[in-house]
């Protein structure tokens, strides 16, 4: 099973959820997939076992081959080729590997070189039921624009046989859709404020177009006003759990610490939270 | 001499568009008989790689120089490999900054001036 944790709004406290979430269930697996800013091992701690850097393909012209007749070009759909008179350019950093230019090439000028864009790295944390929660996280180069082919090679390690808890970046673009989708469930986590209740409803749509069945946290559900409550009961959508704004999890919080850890109850309501993803109702 | 202007309308009455890869339109005007013709940009809402084809654009079309407000680093290389100079800082109507041009007014830059992504106003 594929749950995957979004927001729309950034800060709404998605690597609190996911962490707190896949440590308080049996047999879990977690996929920060926020790989511009991958935080989710600061909760989670784990024991890094595995590194390895991840290449997209990018072209590279062979000139003694190249007749300049610019088919390379009109196939790319991201602009990354420029044929002038004497000279092919490549843009790599507009490339997302896709091929099609060197596939398209009548000369077959056009070799597919790997480029390094980040590293996926897999470590485990013993959990507490004896078993291992099993941690991977993908992390981009600095300079690379370029995520979803990065959260991709991180979705690889989806194991069918355990409950993999993906971390999603914020945002309603690109690296969100390639994180979210094929998740069986997407827990949408935000506060009760303006800002929260605009962008979880950019999150719905996303969501309604993708056919995810999805259900909504609400931190810091004490502050602000009862809008998003209000949305939530219109559109019928289902508020899985709320998580009040107290200064005892602020604290646990800044400490990098997940809220499990310190409060039991949360364990519990993980755990409710869990069985009612799971009873049937959505999946 | 075949130079470009980028322009925000398509008459020489118009502005000086001052980005290069997302201009309106390309008014392209042979300097010696005034001659003009002015297209409207393919790649003015173009996801990314804007100043690229733009510059592959000015390239087909034998310009020698291209006169703009400002030029990323991608366009900046497209245009420089293909041999065209880049005058930037152009501002004012497109028939001034011609004048201004053919009075010897104005120099060629050998860099960027911008950041790529400037013209998406981002």
């Amino acid at each position: 099973m594929i749950i995957s944790v979004a927001s729309g709004k950034g800060g709404t406290g998605k690597t609190t959820i996911a962490t707190s979430f896949a440590l308080s269930i049996k047999n879990a697996q977690i996929l920060d997939c926020d790989v511009e800013e991958p935080n989710a091992h600061i909760f989670i701690k784990p024991e890094i076992q595995e590194k390895s850097p991840v290449f997209i393909p990018v072209p590279q012209i062979d000139k003694t081959k190249c007749d300049g007749c610019g088919k390379c070009r009109q196939v790319c759909v991201y602009n990354a080729l420029a044929v002038l008179k004497n000279d092919v350019l490549v843009f790599s950093d507009l490339c997302h590997g896709c091929g099609a230019c060197a596939y398209f090439c009548p000369q077959k000028a056009i070799k597919e070189v790997d480029k390094e864009i980040g590293i996926v790295e897999i470590g485990i944390k013993h959990d507490k039921y004896g078993g291992n929660l099993e941690f991977i996280h993908g992390k981009l180069n600095i300079g690379q624009a370029m995520s979803p082919p990065l959260i991709r090679e991180v979705k690889k390690h989806i194991n069918p046989t355990r409950i993999n808890i993906i971390d999603a970046p914020p945002g309603t673009s690109c690296p969100v859709i390639e994180s979210i989708k094929g998740s069986d469930f997407c827990i949408l986590v935000t506060e009760p404020t303006p800002f929260g209740l605009n962008d979880l409803i950019l999150a719905v749509e996303v969501l309604r177009k993708l056919k995810i069945p999805y259900g909504v946290v609400i931190n810091r559900s004490d502050l602000g006003d009862k809008k998003t409550d209000a949305y939530c009961e219109k559109e019928k959508i289902l508020v899985l759990m709320t998580i009040p704004f107290k200064k005892e999890i602020a604290s646990i919080y800044s400490q990098g610490i997940p809220i499990v850890e310190v409060i039991p109850k949360y364990i519990e309501d993980f755990q409710k939270m869990f069985r009612r993803i799971t009873d049937g109702k959505f999946s | 001499m075949r130079v470009c202007i980028t322009s925000q309308g398509d008459n020489v009455d118009s502005d000086v568009d001052p980005r290069f890869g997302r201009c309106q339109y390309f008014i392209f005007m042979d300097t010696e008989s005034d001659d003009f013709q002015a297209v409207k940009n393919p790649n003015m809402d173009s996801m990314g790689g804007a100043g690229i084809q733009s510059g592959q654009v000015i390239a087909e079309e034998n310009v020698k120089v291209v006169l703009t407000g400002n030029v990323g680093p991608n366009a900046f290389k497209t245009l420089s490999v293909a041999g065209v100079e880049v005058i930037i800082g152009v501002s004012g109507k497109v028939s001034e900054a011609i004048e201004k041009y053919k009075k010897g007014e104005l120099k060629s830059t050998d860099g960027p001036s911008v950041d790529s992504h400037f013209g998406t106003g981002k």
